[in-house]
């Protein structure tokens, strides 16, 4: 079934290759999962992934599944979001996962990184002013440490704090005691995001195997 | 050491040196001679008793005998430490020369002058080696492995460690006795089986060797715990071969079935190694969570358990550094929750020391034992074997990079493949397998002599130049960087992100099974093994407390945040709205409080007492000085002040702060401008600009690292501990109405610096 597939879909293949960077097997492969996630329509829901069993006990899930959903991430300078999006978008959003290639040359290295990153700032900066707020970063800390109770609310408030003096400390260096530190804009993102080497550390193995068996399980528990 | 540089300068300072080896070389030697002298003391007396004839009772006797063992030892420790000194104050040589190479070579020269002056220099026993000499380096190695990279690579590592080692061993074997089949070299009597045994021995990658030589050089983490890695998990495959070996070489053939029972053996070997390991490892963390009441003997645990788990798997002939590797690591995360900060400090000081006084010695030996060995020299066999170990572990490299490359997310460089090939340094294990052959081995003194040379090779000529290799091919180094809050919030996200967008894929990977392991961790295995209500503590959480405590820390002992980052940015500058009013009545509360508490601690002090069973803090002995005073008067400051400020006031390090304007919205703390000059009470102002926005802007509350260990080091005086709970509470209290209570408010506040 899936080599059938590939083959009738060349065209469109190649042009998604060209676009995302995939191989033809692994557009093959993640046809396959988008036509199972969606029930063989050809745009997939929120609700659709939300039955995942997987993600259900994932503490950002609601934000994983917002950036499925999020334009800005379909490269296309977008705003805003969708309800439903199509298998190019969702080959876009899995394209942020790939791993860099072999041999790239440090330009090239630095706009993937720039890439990564932008995909984990918009999905901090939910509401797009171009900065992330206390507010938003106590919000991501707060879902982070949310499988923990009770205990972690008010610590999440303290880690969120320290956090972001430590962005300001660091971007800014110096300011007034009157100055007021809007937020972390992206450019202070990368900055204190640089140690990680978000390249190497951000990816998925897109292996090119046969999923069928993982689909079948994954469909009866969905069916 | 800089009154030492100053007063002898340059070339005087080397004579100097110099002369202090020979001198404690000749000590050394004179003792090890020294049993010739009978012992007069008691013998003496009792003659003199029984014959009755007077004699001048012996004020002053010899007796060495007594204490010979001892004193022998603890020499050659001494010995081996005071080089070590040496070698630090001499600038130019450690920076060019890797301590192993200096210390080989201060053991040639102990060797030498012994064996001038006609005795037998001591040898590197292998049981000595095995059993007391090896262990701590591993357990160091294992206890302080880094997770993270060492499992993201773990797939590569056993690449490399089983199949390199047996591509190693069998390339080596087959061609030296290929080598030894030709007339001229005069070999001939060399059987397969023996070159095997010796190719088994030579292959394997030494830990000791690596590690001395790779601390000095701070390469990045991918190559480091791939080279490390290697040589921990590669004692498995070397165990086995050597084993099989010896065996078929008493017996003469191999059949088919032999084979496969090595095969076999290898899994048990190793697997057996492991699960032992992992065995002591869970009782050690079982036991960790119930010592709460006896603090001093916690470090004892981690060392007795870890030793029994190696002594254990070398009595089954199960592969012993990787049980001590299974111990350290399964036991790292839940005795570190259990035990107290000091003991963690305890044990992580003691395995650093006893780790570089076992290299010490172990390079040391190894040196002697060059001098001292039986040595059958064959140019041909030596100078080959040279050249294949570097050959075969250059191809072997290549060739298993080129397949592992496929698998893996990031690959292999050009330039790590070359370093993982260079660094593959041969060590003291080598050294001692060999020794351990039996003398019925008639090419025993022969493959010593190539062992020697090998280990020599690779130490001084690798060792020494794989700092300039690495400089000029420009290798990633390792990045200094400090624990950053972000990094951490981030790699934690990053983790889960990844793992649900792996579920998105449908693709059950690395991330899944990662997911599944510390769910089932957290559900069923914290629960037992660490103590009070702390296993349900996230990762972030007990990371973030870590680094306040560190910082906390940090701050009393030097009176300031040792920040890399001179910023004014406070937490004014994030959250500038605030301020809740605080009533007067409630001020003077919290001065109360603040001031009853300080005499409290000032009386604590000089009642301190000093017992066998309970640890208090040095400082606290050490007593009341003004300066002592002013830094409690600082922690006092500290707990007041509101969390997030904690922070900003370290970094701001105010002189002279301007006087608020009015109007201006800030909170000022008066002790803002008293961190310094404590001595009055602290007191708190607060401006109210505008109504209370959100309540926990500023809390009161002081959440000190309420690790569980801290909590339960109040020992001794209960009295007064009960008295410090009491504040707490009182403190708690008032600051309920400022904010959100803390999540430990039953637990006691503990004070790291006050009471243990």
């Amino acid at each position: 079934m899936g080599t059938l597939q590939s083959l009738s879909d060349e065209p469109e293949y190649r042009e998604l290759a060209e676009k995302t960077g995939f191989s033809f097997e692994q557009i093959g492969i993640l046809h396959k999962r988008f036509k199972q996630l969606s029930h063989n329509e050809n745009t997939l829901r929120r609700a659709d992934l939300d039955t995942i069993p997987d993600l259900a006990c994932n503490p950002i899930r609601t934000q994983i599944i917002e950036a499925f959903f999020d334009k800005r991430n379909f490269h296309q300078n977008g705003d805003g979001t969708v309800e439903e999006i199509s298998f190019e978008e969702f080959l876009v959003v899995m394209s942020h996962f790939r791993p860099p290639a072999l041999n790239m040359t440090e330009e090239q290295r630095e706009k993937v990184r720039r890439e990564k990153l932008r995909f984990l700032f918009n999905m901090h900066n939910t509401d797009n002013d171009g900065t992330i707020t206390l507010e938003e970063y106590r919000h991501v800390v707060e879902e982070l440490l949310s499988r923990s109770g009770a205990l972690g609310k008010e610590t999440a408030k303290g880690i969120a704090d320290a956090a972001m003096l430590e962005v300001a400390s660091i971007s800014m260096g110096h300011m007034e005691p009157d100055e007021f530190y809007e937020g972390i804009t992206f450019e202070h993102f990368l900055k204190i995001l640089k140690d990680i080497e978000i390249e190497t550390r951000m990816n998925i193995r897109f292996l090119n195997m046969d999923t069928t068996t993982l689909c079948n399980r994954d469909s009866s528990s969905i069916r | 050491m800089p009154a030492f540089s100053c007063a002898f300068p340059g070339y005087r300072r080397d004579l100097l040196v110099i002369v202090f080896v020979v001198f404690v070389g000749i000590g050394l030697h004179v003792e090890a001679s020294a049993p010739a002298y009978p012992s007069h003391g008691t013998e003496g007396s009792h003659l003199t008793n029984i014959t009755n004839t007077k004699k001048t009772f012996p004020v002053l006797a010899v007796n060495y005998q007594h204490v010979r063992k001892p004193f022998e030892i603890a020499l050659w420790i001494l010995l081996a430490l005071l080089m070590k000194l040496g070698f630090h104050l001499i600038p130019r040589l450690s920076g060019v020369v890797p301590e192993s190479c200096l210390l080989i070579v201060v053991g040639l020269l102990v060797g030498g002058l012994i064996k001038v002056i006609g005795e037998e220099p001591p040898v590197l026993d292998s049981q000595l080696f095995f059993l007391c000499l090896l262990p701590p380096i591993i357990l160091d190695a294992g206890y302080f492995l880094p997770i993270r990279p060492f499992t993201e690579n773990v797939g590569t590592i056993l690449v490399f460690a089983v199949i390199g080692t047996l591509w190693n061993a069998f390339f080596m074997g087959g061609l030296l006795y290929a080598l030894c089949q030709i007339e001229s070299v005069g070999l001939s009597g060399v059987d397969l089986l023996a070159c095997l045994l010796f190719g088994s021995i030579v292959s394997a990658v030494d830990p000791v060797a690596v590690l001395a030589v790779f601390e000095e050089i701070h390469i990045n983490e991918l190559v480091h715990i791939l080279v490390f890695g290697e040589s921990l998990l590669n004692d498995a495959v070397t165990v086995v071969l050597y084993n099989l070996f010896d065996e078929f070489s008493k017996v003469g053939t191999v059949t088919i079935l032999d084979v496969f029972l090595g095969v076999v053996c290898f899994f048990v070997v190793s697997l057996g190694g492991i699960l032992v390991g992992a065995i002591y490892g869970f009782l050690a963390a079982f036991t960790s969570r119930f010592t709460s009441h006896t603090r001093v003997i916690e470090p004892l645990f981690v060392f007795l358990y870890s030793y029994m788990a190696y002594l254990s798997s070398e009595m089954f002939h199960l592969s012993g550094i990787m049980a001590l590797i299974a111990c350290g690591v399964v036991m790292r995360p839940y005795v570190e929750a259990n035990i107290s900060h000091k003991s963690y400090t305890t044990t992580k000081y003691f395995l650093k020391m006893w780790s570089s006084v076992s290299e010490t010695l172990i390079f040391i030996f190894l040196g002697v034992s060059t001098v001292a060995g039986p040595h059958a020299w064959n140019w041909t066999f030596v100078i080959t074997t040279v050249i294949l170990c570097l050959v075969s572990r250059v191809l072997g490299v290549i060739g298993l990079t080129f397949i592992i490359n496929k698998f893996r997310i990031v690959k292999l460089t050009k330039k790590d493949q070359f370093i993982v090939a260079y660094g593959g340094l041969r060590g003291a294990i080598a050294f001692s397998l060999g020794y351990l052959l039996s003398n019925s081995h008639k090419m025993r003194n022969l493959f010593l002599t190539a062992i020697i040379t090998v280990i020599f090779f690779t130490v001084f000529v690798q060792g020494m130049t794989i700092r300039p290799l690495v400089e000029l091919l420009a290798v990633k180094k390792k990045k200094e960087s400090k624990p950053s809050i972000n990094e951490e919030i981030h790699t934690e996200f990053l983790d889960h992100l990844l793992t649900g967008v792996e579920g998105v894929c449908g693709h059950y990977g690395h991330y899944h099974w990662k997911e599944k392991l510390n769910r089932f961790n957290k559900t069923y295995v914290k629960r037992w093994l660490i103590a009070g209500e702390n296993f349900k503590e996230p990762e972030l959480i007990a990371f973030y407390r870590k680094m306040e405590l560190k910082q906390a820390i940090m701050m009393v002992e030097s009176g300031q945040l040792p920040s890399a980052l001179p910023s004014t940015v406070s937490m004014q500058n994030i959250q500038p709205r605030v301020i809740p009013r605080v009533s007067k009545k409630q001020e003077e509360e919290i001065r109360r409080i603040l001031r009853s508490n300080l005499q409290n601690n000032k009386q604590k002090m000089r009642s301190r007492s000093y017992s066998r069973h309970t640890l208090f803090d040095a400082d606290e002995e050490d007593n009341v000085s003004e300066v002592r005073l002013r830094k409690t008067k600082m922690e006092m400051e500290r707990r007041v002040s509101v969390m997030e400020r904690r922070m900003s006031h370290y970094l701001t390090v105010p002189a002279n702060r301007e006087s608020p304007r009015p109007g201006v919205r800030r909170v000022r703390f008066e002790s803002d401008n008293q961190v310094f000059s404590a001595d009055s009470v602290p007191t708190v102002h607060f401006e109210q600009p505008s109504p209370p926005s959100t309540p926990d802007a500023v809390s009161l509350e002081e959440e000190v690292p309420k690790r569980p260990s801290l909590k339960a080091d109040i020992e001794g005086p209960r009295g007064n501990a009960s008295d410090n709970h009491q504040e707490e509470l009182d403190y708690q209290r008032l600051a309920r109405c400022l904010s959100d209570p803390g999540p430990n408010k039953d637990k006691e506040e503990d004070n790291p610096f006050m009471s243990c």
